[in-house]
């Protein structure tokens, strides 16, 4: 976007047109609480270039974090490759053209994310992304009403176990259109089919996370079985990564779920900060016409030629308006650039190699954990891919403050989610640590426990 | 444009209706309409033991270009939709009053029918949304 500036006359003769006082007048709806006046710790008086000087110091602090967190965000390795392509001119936009079929050379990355997608879910379709892992589940679960074609139950179940953000934004997206959530408990560190047996009522889909919030897999084909085989739809939340070790989706149970959705953060984007990341949806066939978000198919020209366009559009609300499948008409372009060239570069071998040495570094540090005392496996008898609970002898807010000041971040304390797991923390390993890593970790466990 | 049967009935919207000779109406888009959305891809169709009431939407026809609701023009139960379509839509692009039905309501009140237009009335709206 050009700089434009404008004349005091012009602010005057513009806010005059539409009847504010003031250029605050413009964000009057903004709460007061929300307003900041003043960044701590920076003048008021500083110049341009201190504020920068101050702002790298500052940056610089982050850099050398030994990071054992998770929680929905993972340190993978990135290869340089990848941005250095991302950042061409020609796939340097955040957005899907607007002449999408002028820009082949878009469509035809978004075609091969796709076809990557769905090899990896085991899916039939996938759309070119969304905004991020939670709002995917939203989606899914909006799209599974959808296709219920009686209006389906109003009525969805969602293991405690599910990301608690991705609960919270599934909760704020579908709760005011009357979608009720039922919450089941995971006290065993995943859903149990007795759990299940307990429900009562008629539901629409059945939510499936694997491996789920604690780094815990869920027994998903019997999941899946179970909520098929009560008329509702099975949606599962995956970490793509996982995948490239664990059963796609479409393969679990005796048909497959019906929607795969998640998270694409693992293939090749940077964790900045919590985003931006981008969400995945694929889905089967059969209700292909209830899935949001934009869809490229290949087909060929008037000579016959390989081409790429925009399909299915009519499921899109610049055609079909007020009855439009969903609002979403964008995707997180840029990020699905990099992870496309992310698993183009990896590749199936690659990735295999990367979950395989994320999870054989959680197996290690698992093993070194508990020799400290006090501190144990939360639910060592399940099965885990990268991450896990880790039942400690202090508070786990406390342990990540202390790790901290030695530059270590000790995982994700879950007592703020989780009633009774305030000495519970939350930790993961990608392929990027090693086994002085882990030994550095424990070692300053074991001080900060002592 | 091809001839418009005269034993059909229409809707302002472009939904023909045809009285069959046990009572039941089935009920399409006219040729007019098909021609106006293009080349169909998909018919999402109503399931048969559903109630669909006059003007209401029972069905959606989806082309290239729209997707367009199909209001019924009738009130009563549907006792038959053309399945053919979910595998060939352009069904409706090549024969709109014939094998391009789309489904069969059994009424609740004839009276409805004979308020629709007829085809020479159609032919006349038609006409005029042309100009």
């Amino acid at each position: 976007m050009p700089f434009l500036p404008h004349t005091e006359s012009d602010v005057r003769a513009m806010l005059e047109a539409i009847g504010a006082n003031s250029i605050d007048d413009l964000f009057d709806e903004i709460p007061a609480n929300l307003i900041i006046e003043s960044l701590a710790n920076v003048p008021e008086t500083a110049n341009e270039m201190e504020v920068v000087r101050l702002m790298k110091a500052r940056a610089s602090q982050d850099e050398t974090t030994l990071n054992f967190a998770g929680a929905g965000a993972y340190e993978h390795h990135i290869p340089a490759a990848i941005w250095q392509i991302v950042g061409r001119g020609e796939f340097y936009s955040a957005y899907t053209p607007y002449q999408a079929e002028a820009s082949q050379g878009t469509l035809q990355l978004i075609y091969e994310y796709q076809t990557m997608m769905t090899r990896l879910t085991g899916m039939d379709i996938s759309n070119a992304s969304m905004y991020d892992g939670a709002t995917a589940v939203a989606e899914a679960v909006l799209m599974a009403e959808r296709s219920q074609k009686k209006g389906g139950a109003r009525r969805v179940l969602v293991p405690e176990s599910l990301h608690p953000a991705y609960r919270r934004t599934l909760k704020a997206i579908v709760d005011l259109q009357g979608i009720e959530i039922v919450t089941l408990p995971c006290p065993t560190g995943r859903l149990e089919l007795a759990t299940l047996e307990a429900v009562q009522g008629e539901f629409t889909a059945l939510v499936i996370p694997q491996p789920n919030f604690f780094g815990v897999l869920e027994e998903v084909d019997a999941l899946t079985d179970w909520a098929q085989a009560r008329g509702a739809l099975a949606i599962a939340v995956v970490n793509p990564m996982s995948l490239a070790l664990l059963k796609e989706p479409g393969n679990w149970g005796a048909r497959g779920v019906d929607i795969v959705c998640g998270d694409g953060q693992p293939l090749g984007v940077p964790m900045s900060s919590g985003g931006p990341y981008f969400g995945f949806l694929a889905c089967k066939k059969d209700i292909v016409r209830n899935m949001p978000g934009r869809i490229v198919g290949r087909t060929t020209d008037l000579d016959g030629r390989i081409g790429y366009t925009l399909t299915l559009q009519a499921r899109e609300q610049h055609i079909r308006r007020a009855k439009a499948t969903s609002n979403i008409c964008t995707n997180q372009g840029l990020l699905v650039t990099a992870a496309t060239i992310y698993m183009a570069i990896t590749g199936p071998e690659g990735l295999r190699r990367v979950a395989n040495a994320s999870a054989a570094n959680l197996a290690a540090l698992r093993a070194r954990l508990e020799k400290i005392p006090g501190v144990r496996a939360r639910f060592p008898t399940q099965a885990h891919f990268h991450e896990a609970a880790f039942e400690l002898p202090k508070p786990a807010r406390d342990v990540i403050e202390s790790l901290a000041g030695q530059r270590i971040l000790a995982g994700f304390a879950l007592g703020g989610d989780f009633a009774g797991m305030e000495h519970v923390l939350l930790a993961c390993t990608t392929e990027t640590k090693n086994a002085a890593d882990i030994e550095a970790f424990a070692q300053a466990l074991e001080t900060a426990l002592a | 444009m091809s001839e418009i049967p005269g034993d059909l009935k229409f809707l302002k919207s472009h939904e023909w209706a045809r009285i069959e000779d046990n009572g039941q109406v089935t009920v399409g888009i006219s040729d007019h309409a098909q021609s106006l959305l293009g080349d169909l891809v998909y018919v999402e169709l109503p399931s048969v033991g559903d109630t669909v009431s006059l003007g209401a939407a029972v069905a959606v026809v989806e082309s290239v270009k729209a997707a367009s609701d199909v209001y019924s023009p009738i009130s009563g139960k549907v006792v038959a939709v053309n399945t053919a379509l979910a595998d060939k839509p352009e069904t409706i692009n090549e024969d709109a009053y014939g094998e391009g039905w789309i489904l069969v309501v059994a009424p609740d009140d004839m009276d409805q029918f004979n308020d629709l237009l007829s085809p020479d009335d159609y032919a006349e709206l038609i006409e005029s949304e042309d100009h």
